[in-house]
């Protein structure tokens, strides 16, 4: 066992990990933060994804201690600082982004991942970036609609399927 | 997964250092290799991590063409090697998905040499130079087939130096549950002549389509490779398409990489 540190939603946080504990573990297992879900377990399904020094990554396929040092962002960190929901958590709800709601963390982590980079994407490009999310209640189309109104666009125009 | 010891040297020296140690394995990105060690596949006592080396890291245009380290993950290559060459970009950025781009790495890739890998097909149809802790590989010499390469005990990676062509482009037909390449082809058209690489499509791993990068070299366009055939002897048969199909896409790719190339 090692100890590793690392900022984790703005706290400084440590802990004791094996070398093959992964982030994920780490996340859930050793803070508690549960938000992080882990769904196929083998980098397919997206929904394990936080952000490691803002960018998205799945945490299930990274190992904890090689992320020492690192600011990780989890769902449980994406709320604004008064407590209430951030811009693309807001959008899910509005636009019932989710049904079961499993995937919903990795989601919105991914779809903030997405706004940072790109803040005014087309269906198309939100359709792409979200390539690594799967959604096993088939809800992708509100998803999208979210995104589009997290990103100021008019998430109306998007046509019924 | 079984356990094991987790190091993260900052120097390329420090890293083969442990690499040394009895069952090392190296890691970089981990997308390929995480899964793997899941899957118990591979039981490394020490995981020597090449996150962590500042002097892996980065694309930079030199007069030998475009450096690349091997630890610099594939987003990064999307951005910063688009304007230098936007094909090898291209490519850089239609690996996996967005999350597994941050994390994967040029190095790791060619050190794997998953036979339906993207970059294999990059480096060899740039005839890229492969930089390792010890030599200069030509990418000719250094891809030997299906997860086999030229890297011997203790060699790793440490960066890929492309010769920037005159135009190229990359097309890949994915296999869309993995997004691997379920076949696709990298050509390049330098001022000596043109270069063919495809992937996914052979159980010998990436290779050059010499027929093709002949025919291209007397003329440039889809045309010149419609008169060719391809042996599916040796390809790879799977649920996902036999080895005809594989053969017949080698030639469809080709010829829209040659009309997409610029």
């Amino acid at each position: 066992m090692t100890k590793v540190s690392m900022t984790v939603n703005g706290k400084a946080v440590s802990g004791e990990v094996e070398g093959r504990t992964l982030l994920s573990t780490f996340l859930r297992e050793g803070l508690g933060l549960t938000g992080t879900h882990v769904g196929c377990d083998t980098s397919q399904c997206g929904a394990c994804v936080v952000h490691v020094d803002g960018k998205a990554v799945k945490s299930c396929t990274t190992f904890a201690a090689d992320v020492a040092g690192a600011s990780v962002k989890t769902i449980e960190g994406m709320n604004n600082p008064d407590g209430s929901l951030s811009v693309v958590q807001q959008a899910f709800q509005d636009h019932h982004g989710l049904q079961c709601g499993f995937c919903t963390p990795g989601m919105v982590m991914s779809s903030a991942a997405l706004l940072a980079e790109n803040p005014k994407p087309t269906e198309a490009e939100i359709r792409h970036y979200l390539e690594g999310n799967i959604c096993r209640c088939t809800g992708y189309h509100n998803i999208v609609k979210a995104v589009l109104a997290a990103s100021g666009q008019d998430a109306a125009a998007l046509a019924a399927e | 997964m079984h356990n094991f010891d987790f190091v993260k040297p900052s120097s390329i020296a420090e890293a083969v250092k442990a690499l040394s140690t009895e069952g090392a394995q190296a890691l970089s990105g981990g997308q390929t290799l995480t899964p793997t060690l899941k899957q118990r596949l591979a039981a490394p006592t020490v995981l020597v991590s090449l996150t962590g080396i500042a002097e892996m890291q980065g694309v930079c245009l030199g007069s030998d063409g475009l450096s690349i380290g091997a630890a610099t993950t594939h987003a990064t290559v999307a951005k910063e090697a688009a304007a230098h060459y936007p094909a090898l970009a291209a490519l850089a950025g239609g690996i996996g998905d967005p999350a597994v781009r941050n994390r994967g790495t040029i190095g790791g890739s060619i050190a794997n040499n998953d036979p339906a890998a993207c970059y294999p097909a990059g480096v060899l149809g740039s005839g890229a130079t492969v930089v390792t802790n010890r030599r200069k590989i030509a990418a000719d010499d250094y891809f030997q087939g299906m997860f086999t390469t030229a890297l011997e005990e203790g060699e790793i990676v440490t960066g890929v130096t492309f010769p920037v062509p005159q135009k190229a482009a990359y097309v890949k037909f994915n296999q869309p549950a993995s997004r691997f390449a379920l076949t696709a082809v990298f050509v390049a058209k330098f001022a000596d002549g043109v270069r063919v690489a495809v992937t996914g499509a052979s159980n010998n791993g990436v290779f050059r389509w010499s027929a093709a990068e002949t025919a291209l070299s007397g003329n440039f366009s889809a045309a010149a490779v419609e008169g060719l055939t391809v042996s599916s002897d040796g390809l790879i048969g799977d649920l996902h398409g036999t080895p005809a199909y594989r053969a017949n896409l080698i030639k469809v790719l080709t010829k829209r990489a040659v009309a997409a190339a610029h």
